[in-house]
């Protein structure tokens, strides 16, 4: 099993309905987010290109984050979730340091939080919090070994990218483009 | 051109608009910790080559302030933590693919070994130093016996401590600056030119004295070439690395750099040291304090340059 995600920028409008919908679901502390969406611009006026991406975790099979972890907190889960056990985590900020993709922040409670592909609602059989309340339908997700889920139908069929692949951290947040 | 934007307004604390979880408690540690281990080395050293008398500064006197500096590091280590009362789960684990684990465990090993040997050498300060309790008696005669073997191992654990404080950082390749090998050598020469220093200014003879002023300048020279061979590797490697050298080549940390880390922390104290050689009459309070100053600034510019540099995207 390894869970994946696939965003679309050619339908992603940037509503930002993803990152109110994670900080609904996961309880996320005010002024902060474990997603977030960028909007790229490419060119000069008016030869303008725009590439919109709703990002967070990566959930990188190669995670510097867990690598770097002294006491184990940050661990890869089921299907190669990255998460973090709060009551391991002794808030070093080493994981937060060696994410280049800024994805982490420590929680006002001391540990370090950060995108769990909403572990507990896949469990369920539901999809993660963002991909269900996208209006666009821009998201997708599900487990890359099973070639029916919707995330590995959609990667077969369409251009994609990942995020700074060069940094080597493997990353499982798939942009189509 | 290219202009990335976060539209849904990302304000993470710490983390936007650039990373700034590590303030001054991280370089403090790192400097204290490189010190530490700069004195034990030199202390180790000396031991086990049985110059114990000749460089008695190194051996017997100095040692005494590292169980106190490592102390204070590890409390600003402490305060550095966001979720502090976990802070034993360091030692719930090994976790070797992580070098804050190393640093931990080593620390472990060292600071208990400093106590030591500040304790078999307690009576250098105090001559009329009375443990009172035959325990202690027994104890302190048992370690003074095994001297030899505590030199051996704190000598080696402190190299691990002086290295590793330069691959705390090193090993993070999201940040460029920090992502290069040559932190791990660089901060050791650094801690154990700040052992010098500290070493100087505590040795009564002009024979030892030399000694480490010579010492000194050797480890300052390997710290400038190391210092070149960093920005060479950096300006022939990537463009976020060619940024990352660019912080400092015209950058805003370029004065702060250059003008206390390499002018003010190895380039005048060694020009000092040079002429004390030569039998100008210098203060050894200077020299050795510039360098104190250049070891910690180079810590503090490289901890707070190396969370402004990061990939493009």
């Amino acid at each position: 099993m390894r869970y994946a995600m696939a965003v679309d920028t050619k339908k992603c409008v940037g509503c930002s309905d993803c990152v109110v919908a994670c900080q609904t679901e996961n309880n996320v502390p005010i002024g902060y987010c474990r997603d977030w969406v960028v909007e790229s611009t490419h060119g000069t006026y008016p030869q303008l290109e725009i590439e919109i991406r709703s990002e967070r975790c990566n959930h990188c099979d190669n995670a510097p984050c867990v690598r770097c972890c002294p006491t184990g907190a940050s661990h890869y889960a089921d299907g190669g979730i990255v998460l973090v056990t709060p009551n391991k985590c002794i808030g070093c900020g080493a994981c937060i340091t060696s994410c280049p993709y800024d994805a982490r922040y420590p929680h006002p409670d001391g540990y370090v939080d950060k995108c769990t592909f909403c572990i507990h609602r896949v469990k369920k059989g539901l999809e993660p919090a963002c991909v269900s309340a996208c209006p666009t339908k821009c998201m997708y997700f599900g487990d890359l070994d099973d070639p029916k889920s919707p995330v590995s139908e959609i990667l077969k069929v369409r251009k994609h990218k990942t995020l700074i692949p060069e940094a080597g951290t493997k990353p499982q947040l798939y942009f189509l483009i | 051109m290219r202009e990335e934007i976060i539209v849904s307004g990302r304000h993470n604390h710490l983390i936007d608009p650039h990373l700034h979880i590590w303030h001054w408690q991280i370089p403090l540690y790192l400097f204290l910790g490189g010190l530490a281990a700069g004195i034990l080395i030199f202390a180790a050293f000396f031991t086990l080559m049985g110059k114990e008398d000749k460089y008695r500064a190194a051996v017997k006197i100095a040692p005494h302030i590292v169980p106190w500096v490592l102390v204070v590091g590890l409390f600003a280590l402490l305060l550095d933590l966001k979720h502090q009362l976990y802070f034993w789960r360091l030692y719930t684990t090994i976790r070797l693919e992580s070098p804050m684990s190393w640093g931990a465990w080593v620390l472990m090993l060292v600071t208990p070994l400093s106590f030591i040997w500040s304790a078999i050498h307690i009576k250098e300060i105090f001559p009329k130093w009375d443990w009172k309790f035959k325990i202690l008696i027994d104890l302190e005669a048992f370690f003074t016996k095994q001297k030899r073997a505590i030199a051996w191992v704190m000598g080696l654990s402190s190299v691990i401590l002086g290295v590793y404080t330069g691959i705390l950082f090193s090993a993070f390749n999201a940040r460029p600056l920090w992502n290069t090998s040559i932190l791990g050598p660089l901060f050791l020469a650094s801690g154990l030119s700040a052992g010098a220093a500290v070493i100087m200014l505590f040795s009564k003879k002009h024979k030892e004295r030399n000694m480490f002023s010579r010492i000194d300048i050797g480890v300052i020279v390997i710290e400038l070439f190391l210092i070149i061979h960093m920005f060479m590797g950096f300006l022939a490697s990537t463009q976020v690395q060619i940024d990352a050298a660019e912080l400092f080549l015209g950058g805003p940390w370029t004065a702060p750099f250059w003008i206390f880390v390499v002018i003010l922390g190895m380039i005048v104290p060694v020009i000092l040291e040079v002429l004390e050689l030569k039998k100008f009459k210098i203060p050894v309070v200077i020299p050795a304090s510039l360098v104190l100053f250049g070891s910690l600034m180079l810590r503090f510019v490289i901890a707070y340059a190396g969370q402004e540099s990061r990939w493009l995207y």
